[in-house]
């Protein structure tokens, strides 16, 4: 299978139409309904940075949420928010020393906190696989690509390199490597950008693992590169059923590709919805900001970009306050007086006190 | 690879051929001389004459310099003048050079059997009791003159307990049959297995003395390097591979942090094969070291050029070496 077969559902390609839109509304709300049990259920995960002289810092402060079989489920938000820690702290790559997680991340019924380095070494890479952001520096430099491949089949399949080579070739070929043959025999400062991510992609996907997580996937390659990847992501996540977790601070990648969406702000989720619901109707002022400083190609000539204020440094700690507020569009007096929960209410979630009106 | 292989050989002649010119330029800029070495303070300008023209010393350094050449090239760099007066310079060399090897062999086996494996261990377990205390120890290996380790082993080693000779490379009551030069190995050939025996304990003391420098320049780089691995993306995609700690180690961390090390282990075994000045003197040795220290004293100019010149050699192969070595490790590196 090539790269280029065109699908109906391939958002990259098609803008999407009105009945994509439901039917996409439909399998969210079946994962809503509990239609099918969940495959990772993430519950008040909290990561907790302890360096010597310095003041603990909890970068993640209790993030739950679900990721069904074959859902893409997207986390966003911008740097230091705690969406990379909190895939790193479900992959349990987060070192030991320096670092306390607690909370629950229970995968099949297992809480993956609790299993041992030696039992989390078998998980890893097997069931659950993660590809990267900067594909140059995530591949090692000194061993050709056969055999960074090969080398998880061996692992987790038990097979010898011999027998893990055709094997290996396929991958390459099925994440549209040309040449796959002589690819193996390369290293990777001989691969182009792009071609790195697709080997490292090969990798990730070569055990069949039911969830991959994808740390910025993108964010290191051309634009045009992007969407290639994007729409290879989404393929092979269709065809296999593997469940996705897309970690992003860009809201066009998880327009192309996310079932459901959770908005990341310090630490905590301060919104979740389904894609379509999310993007048109964007109640968190976050949220709305996010959305509304993607500069626009049809905007009156100009118009001026619309950034929001600040960075996550002014941020004030949840513990007492909603920690948006100093950068907030809209602050009411309560918003830096106690902190808002997190409301579930028709398949949205919500923490705000002051939320933006719906169909503004 | 072959071609790298011919280039650096091609360079290696140039850089001989540079250094036969500044040893040959420089020995002759040192105040004294053969002549005055030979003759001493009270010598008639008759007999310096006589003795200036027997040594071609008379005649336009550049006629020195290239005869000199054309001798070398031919291996003879003349008698030796007072280390060992009328030896052939070059038998004096090859008679000590296995000495130098044997030791600096056993010496860098110890250095980097100690080294990388104590480097790794002090990376994995940073700034924890083993880490500082492995650092401390490695400074004390550079900070602690050799002389000093060497008479301090010697004093508590051989002379107090005694379990150790206290000098030299083998007992000459045991009359051992040489064929190599290499006495350990000698003694396997010839199945006189306790003159290997014996040459190993001899080998003891000054080997441990000699590993000094080296295992704690080996050491603190090995550290350094694992440390740098450890913080690489790709250290962290082979353990989101879920691969074994024993493939992640040898893999991905040592075959990568190998390269800085690598370089580290030739430029010390260079130095140690160019002769161990300090330590073959502590131990009386009989190596290249003490062969050095003796025409420099001694003014020996046809034994000081041998040394000098085939030090350098030594140098600039193990380079080549540890070139091949690299290119062999790093792929960046072979298609470049």
């Amino acid at each position: 299978m090539t790269t280029t077969t065109p699908r109906d559902t391939n958002p990259m390609d098609a803008t999407p139409t009105d009945t994509s839109n439901v039917a996409d509304r439909d399998k969210a709300r079946r994962w809503q309904q509990g239609g099918s049990e969940p495959l990772l259920k993430v519950r008040d995960l909290r990561v907790t940075f302890q360096r010597q002289g310095q003041e603990p810092f909890e970068a993640v402060q209790g993030v739950s949420f679900d990721v069904h079989p074959g859902q893409t489920v997207g986390l966003v938000g911008e740097s230091g928010c705690g969406k990379s820690v909190t895939s790193l702290a479900i992959m349990g790559l987060l070192p030991a020393r320096g670092n306390k997680v607690t909370g629950t991340v229970d995968y099949e019924g297992t809480n993956l906190l609790d299993l041992s380095d030696q039992q989390m070494r078998d998980k890893r890479g097997k069931d659950i696989a993660m590809v990267f952001q900067d594909p140059l520096s995530s591949l090692n430099p000194v061993i050709p690509i056969g055999l960074q491949v090969t080398e998880v089949l061996e692992r987790h399949r038990g097979m010898s390199r011999k027998a893990a080579t055709p094997v290996a070739r396929d991958l390459l070929d099925r994440v549209g490597i040309p040449d796959p043959d002589r690819r193996l025999k390369d290293y990777p400062h001989q691969l182009s950008g792009g071609m790195r991510q697709r080997a490292l992609i090969a990798i990730a996907l070569a055990c069949q693992p039911r969830l991959l997580i994808a740390d910025e996937p993108t964010t290191a390659l051309d634009v045009t590169i992007q969407a290639q990847i994007l729409a290879l992501l989404k393929e092979l996540v269709e065809d296999t059923g593997t469940a996705l977790v897309m970690i992003t601070h860009d809201l066009g990648v998880v327009a192309g590709l996310c079932d459901e969406v959770n908005v990341l702000y310090g630490g905590r989720i301060v919104e979740r919805g389904e894609r379509h619901d999310l993007f048109a109707q964007p109640r968190h002022p976050y949220t709305h900001g996010l959305l509304a400083s993607i500069p626009r190609l049809d905007a009156p000539r100009g118009q001026r970009l619309n950034p929001i204020p600040g960075s996550v440094s002014d941020n004030l700690p949840w513990t007492s306050a909603c920690a948006f507020a100093p950068r907030c569009s809209q602050p009411i007096e309560v918003c830096t007086q106690k902190m808002p929960e997190l409301v579930e209410q028709h398949q949205r979630a919500l923490r705000c006190f002051n939320p933006v009106e719906a169909n503004r | 690879m072959l071609r790298f292989i011919v280039r650096r050989l091609v360079q290696m002649v140039g850089v001989m051929v540079v250094l036969s010119l500044l040893l040959f330029l420089w020995l002759r800029a040192l105040p004294g001389g053969t002549v005055s070495a030979i003759l001493g303070e009270r010598a008639t300008p008759a007999s310096r004459a006589a003795m200036e023209e027997a040594f071609g010393l008379d005649q336009p350094v550049h006629i020195q310099y290239f005869k000199f050449v054309g001798r070398v090239l031919q291996g003879d760099f003349g008698p030796s003048t007072s280390v060992l007066p009328g030896t052939d310079a070059l038998d004096i060399f090859l008679q000590r050079f296995p000495a130098t090897i044997e030791l600096s062999f056993f010496a860098m086996v110890i250095a980097i059997a100690l080294g990388i494996p104590l480097g790794y261990f002090a990376a994995r377990r940073r700034a924890t009791f083993f880490d500082n205390a492995s650092v401390i120890v490695s400074l004390v290996g550079v900070a602690v003159p050799v002389f000093f380790l060497g008479f301090l082993l010697k004093y508590i080693f051989a002379i107090k307990l005694g379990w150790l000779p206290v000098s030299g490379r083998q007992d000459g009551q045991l009359e051992a049959t040489r064929v190599t030069g290499f006495f350990v190995l000698d003694g396997l050939l010839t199945r006189e297995f306790d003159a290997s025996w014996d040459a190993l304990k001899h080998l003891v003391l000054p080997s441990i003395t000699l590993a000094s420098v080296p295992f704690a320049v080996i050491f603190r780089i090995t550290r350094a390097a694992v440390l740098e691995v450890l913080d690489e993306d790709y250290i962290r995609t082979a353990e989101s591979k879920g691969l074994t700690a024993k493939v992640i180690r040898g893999r991905h961390i040592l075959r990568n942090a190998m390269l800085p090390v690598t370089t580290t282990i030739g430029l010390q075994l260079g130095a140690l094969l160019a002769g161990a000045v300090l330590t073959e003197r502590v131990f009386s040795w009989g190596g290249l070291g003490e062969a050095l220290a003796l025409s420099f004293e001694r003014r020996d100019y046809p034994v000081l050029q041998v040394v000098i010149l085939a030090a350098a050699m030594i140098y600039v192969i193990v380079n080549l070496l540890v070139d091949i070595m690299y290119a062999v490790i790093d792929p960046r590196v072979r298609t470049r």
